[in-house]
């Protein structure tokens, strides 16, 4: 167990030297120059060449990677272009308001999911069934934008229900949240369907009711878990999903995590940041996806971690 | 002894289990169809009635319209009666049905691998069975659960408790299943095909159990199989049926001596038996009943092989740790040699997990091996896919399962011309005439070749699968548990053309298989695989005569024989795992030295010390 975590974190950390090398090589191909727009559009070239300078943007791109890096493993992320504070720091303000939306989406979205895949597969054929199943679809095919702005008229704006944007209690939490696990809960919903009507056409259903055990024994100990383990690789995978409906759903609701700060940093060009958020995805979803791995042999005695 | 104990059960107690005019019918897209039609049979306490049939007979629909266990919405029992113990259970809510379920009446199915719950421990599943039906404690239940293991002889049964299905060996496993099945002392026992996915010790070790259960218990038996081996060796009763419907039903003998319907004598006359080609050379041509016409003698004297094989050895690894180093090491096959001769058929036989696959597939260059193996006139180790594309031509396969090795997207024809196409042989209207013959040649419709896989039926698909193999013309045909899958009526037809096609073509089998019947039936010489390594190998009615190894011969023993007067009261010295070829990586096999035991026929002096 510990080799192979080990073994994983050592993995992790060479995702994440590859993700900010391709990272860095993609920011430095776009066209848009960061010291035009520290300098502003009335600044002289003579200005944005210093500026340029100063960042060290004339330099090679050998040079402004390699330096990058060894900042980076030595935990230094750079200071904002605009704002001049520390990358490290901006994120770390940040990231709390974030973890606490993504934590709220994934228990809406695994509460609804899985509870509407199950009955779905427990009603297969009959109309709760193709219901649930054209809402789950509605709910995959929806955009964040829209299901955002339309939940925020009916039960912010017309019902009064919940604030219309803002963070801090857990009313301020709820319409991001759903926002934010609709989409999941919909692709949930279906794998959780396909998943449980899978198990219940296996062998050891058929005993577990041949030994005369009622039905909600069968469906809770006997189906559910192993049912389940499909989706909980899903989560681990969810969490990158996660990644870019925050900087959707964060702007629309004024959430002030880590979303609206790469949204920012995206449209001034403010590269240290951009690396910085990119990062830390990576970092979450290689977290999410070793997680996922590590509950999976709790669930299933026959997964063995090596 | 038996005839005995049917006249008791004829006139004595009343039945326990009673069905009459049984009607199952089941949705299909063509609209219902009648599965089991009118069954009527009567169980009594302590008997074990067998019901065999062919695949789509309605054995199996008829044991889960007992249970109430038909799958739903799909089938439903449609008309007739079931009682047990003089109770209805035919229109019995779930509710009622589930308090009989598991208590007086209980089933264990064919497939002991699918049939446990992987994610719960053995002990959970068992007491769950308990407490559903008896109100006991949690320490209570637990003390049954080991009650009802040591009762099927499972060693150590308390630590079981604590292990899941997966660390249980197939065996092991189905005698859980009849624990649990057997845990609330039910009257009826329900057993669909128990023993068909198991090796043929672990079968005789088994039966031995239900047999030892049903006298101590008294618990009558359903016991449903396809094997007339198996219903020759335990039934008192027997009911065969066909297409839904009773062909014929009565005591054991009867059924084995006088046969009355027509159906009954075929699906005998196609079983092939183990000892019916005693005493003679080579193998059996045509049906065993249909006069022999005089077997082809094995090919005179040492033609040069078309096939050798030298101290073939293949090796799996198995890592693990860190840095996913090696830690252990599978001995698939360990130094095996052996010739094929042209015009020959080898059988290679052994249980699961003894490498006879293994074999096959280095054979055909399939895995990595080491040792020399030459195919007509080329040594194939290490040759690249390229280099051997030409040797593939001399040298085919069949597989054991022909609706998996069936691409169901491309149509029969495809199918069979793919390899001339591939090689380059033929195209245009000459692909298409060479199409055809094949075709004929594996007597199906040429005018079928336009059809798809699914519109074919299993012996049929076989014969696509054949055809495919013999377009290159090879000399050497790997049947790899070729007729394992098919019924005995088709399997005897397919074995026919086989031979048929050797006879005209020359060709040489590689007959990989684990029913010593049909080996017996079709092979000029057997090598028998224990643990990786060929044990016994010589001529079929040496090695079948006088087995002087003694795996061979425990193998030879746990064949149930298809002849209820033949019956064993016990299986002897057939206790005893398949041990398990994972070794550490600083093994080193020990040397294997042979002696010869007559012409051709060698026997390995066992390097393990202890018979196996």
């Amino acid at each position: 167990m510990a080799a192979y975590i080990a073994r994983r974190l050592l993995q992790a950390v060479l995702i994440l030297i590859g993700v900010s090398f391709v990272t860095f090589v993609l920011l430095y191909l776009v066209p848009a120059d960061p010291a035009r727009q520290i300098a502003g559009r009335s600044a002289t070239a003579e200005t944005v060449a210093n500026i340029r300078a100063q960042l060290g943007l004339d330099q090679p791109f050998y040079v402004q990677y390699g330096r990058y890096f060894m900042n980076m493993i030595q935990g230094d992320l750079g200071r904002s272009y605009l704002q001049k504070t520390e990358v490290a720091a901006l994120i770390a303000a940040r990231l709390p308001a974030t973890l606490q939306l993504m934590a709220g989406a994934l228990f809406f979205e695994l509460l609804l999911g899985l509870t509407t895949g199950i009955l779905a597969a427990l009603k297969r054929g009959t109309a709760i069934d193709n219901a649930l199943m054209v809402g789950s679809f509605i709910g995959v095919s929806a955009p964040q934008f829209v299901v955002g702005i339309l939940l925020l008229y009916v039960f912010a704006v017309q019902l009064g229900w919940f604030p219309i944007g803002g963070y801090g209690t857990l009313a301020h939490l709820v319409l991001p949240a759903i926002t934010l696990g609709i989409l999941g809960a919909g692709w949930y919903s279906r794998m959780m369907r396909s998943s449980m009507l899978d198990v219940l056409r296996q062998d050891y259903i058929r005993t577990a009711r041949a030994k005369g055990l009622d039905r909600a024994r069968v469906v809770v100990r006997h189906a559910l878990p192993n049912a389940i383990l499909p989706v909980i690789a899903m989560i681990g995978i969810d969490i990158g999903l996660f990644m870019s409906g925050i900087v959707v759903v964060e702007s629309v609701f004024g959430w002030p995590g880590i979303g609206q700060l790469a949204w920012q940093a995206i449209q001034r060009v403010d590269i240290p940041i951009i690396m910085g958020v990119t990062l830390v995805s990576a970092v979450a979803i290689v977290l999410g996806n070793l997680l996922a791995d590590l509950i999976a042999p709790f669930i299933d005695p026959r997964i063995k971690l090596r | 002894m038996t005839s005995e104990r049917q006249q008791d059960n004829d006139t004595a107690a009343a039945p326990v289990l009673t069905v009459r005019g049984l009607r199952t019918q089941v949705a299909t897209p063509r609209g219902p169809k009648i599965v089991v039609d009118g069954l009527d049979l009567d169980l009594h306490p302590g008997e074990v009635l067998c019901i065999a049939g062919e695949s789509g007979s309605g054995k199996s629909m008829t044991s889960l319209s007992i249970m109430g266990l038909l799958p739903q919405p799909m089938a439903r029992v449609v008309g007739g009666s079931v009682t047990l113990d003089g109770r209805e259970l035919v229109g019995l809510g779930e509710r009622q049905m589930r308090a009989l379920r598991g208590a007086e009446i209980s089933m264990i199915f064919q497939e002991p691998m699918t049939s446990l719950n992987p994610v719960l421990t053995i002990g959970r599943q068992i007491t769950e069975a308990i407490e559903a039906h008896r109100p006991l404690g949690r320490a209570e239940a637990r003390t049954r659960a080991i009650q009802a293991l040591e009762a099927v002889r499972i060693p150590e049964a308390a630590r079981r408790l604590t292990q899941y299905p997966h660390e249980l060996s197939g065996g092991m496993r189905q005698r859980v299943m009849i624990a649990m099945a057997m845990a609330c002392g039910p009257k009826v026992l329900i057993a669909d095909e128990p023993t068909t996915a198991l090796d043929v010790t672990i079968q005789a070790q088994i039966l031995e159990l239900m047999r030892d259960l049903r006298r101590d218990s008294n618990t009558a038996i359903i016991l449903i199989t396809h094997d007339m081996g198996v219903v020759a060796e335990m039934a008192d009763r027997v009911i065969v049926m066909n297409q839904g419907r009773v062909v014929e039903s009565g005591p054991v003998l009867d059924i084995f001596e006088r046969p009355q319907a027509a159906y009954t004598r075929d699906l005998l006359a196609a079983v092939p038996r183990l000892g019916a080609n005693a005493g003679r050379d080579g193998p059996a041509r045509g049906q065993p009943g249909r006069p022999a016409e005089a077997a082809p003698a094995a090919p005179p004297a040492e033609p040069a092989p078309v096939v050798r094989v030298r101290d073939l050895t293949v090796r799996f690894d198995i890592t693990g740790g860190l840095l996913q180093r090696v830690v252990n090491r599978v001995h698939a096959v360990e130094g095996v040699s052996f010739d094929l001769t042209p015009g020959e058929t080898l059988a290679i036989v052994g249980e699961s997990g003894c490498g006879k696959s293994t074999t096959g597939k280095a054979l055909m260059n399939l895995i990595p091996w080491q040792g020399e193996i030459v195919i007509d006139g080329t040594a194939t180790h290490g040759l690249s896919r390229r280099a051997m594309r030409p040797v593939r031509r001399h040298i085919q396969m069949v597989f054991q399962d022909p609706y998996a090795s069936l691409d169901p997207r491309m149509t029969v024809g495809e199918l069979v011309a793919e390899p001339l196409v591939i090689h380059g042989l033929a195209s245009g209207r000459e692909l298409d005439d060479r199409v055809a013959e094949l075709f004929r040649r594996v007597r199906l419709e040429p005018e079928q070749r336009h059809r798809y896989p699914h519109e074919f039926s299993g012996g049929q698909r076989q014969r696509v699968c054949i055809a495919r193999a013999l377009g290159l013309s090879p000399r050497v045909i790997v049947a790899d548990e070729s007729v394992s899958a098919l019924d005995v009526s088709v399997q005897a037809q397919v074995l026919d053309l086989m031979q048929e096609l050797q006879d005209e073509l020359g060709l040489s089998y590689l007959f990989i298989s684990h029913d010593m019947a049909v080996v017996e039936q079709i092979s000029h010489r057997v090598a028998v695989m224990y643990m990786g390594r060929i044990v016994e190998i010589g001529r079929r009615r040496d090695v079948f005569d006088t087995p002087r190894h003694a795996y061979t011969q425990k193998l030879l023993q746990a064949v149930p024989l298809p002849d209820p007067r033949n019956r064993r009261d016990h299986f002897r010295k057939l206790d005893g795992e398949i041990p398990s070829p994972v070794r550490p990586l600083d093994y080193a096999p020990p040397p294997q030295y042979f002696m010869d035991v007559g012409p051709g026929h060698r026997v390995a002096a066992d390097p393990l010390g202890a018979a196996p």
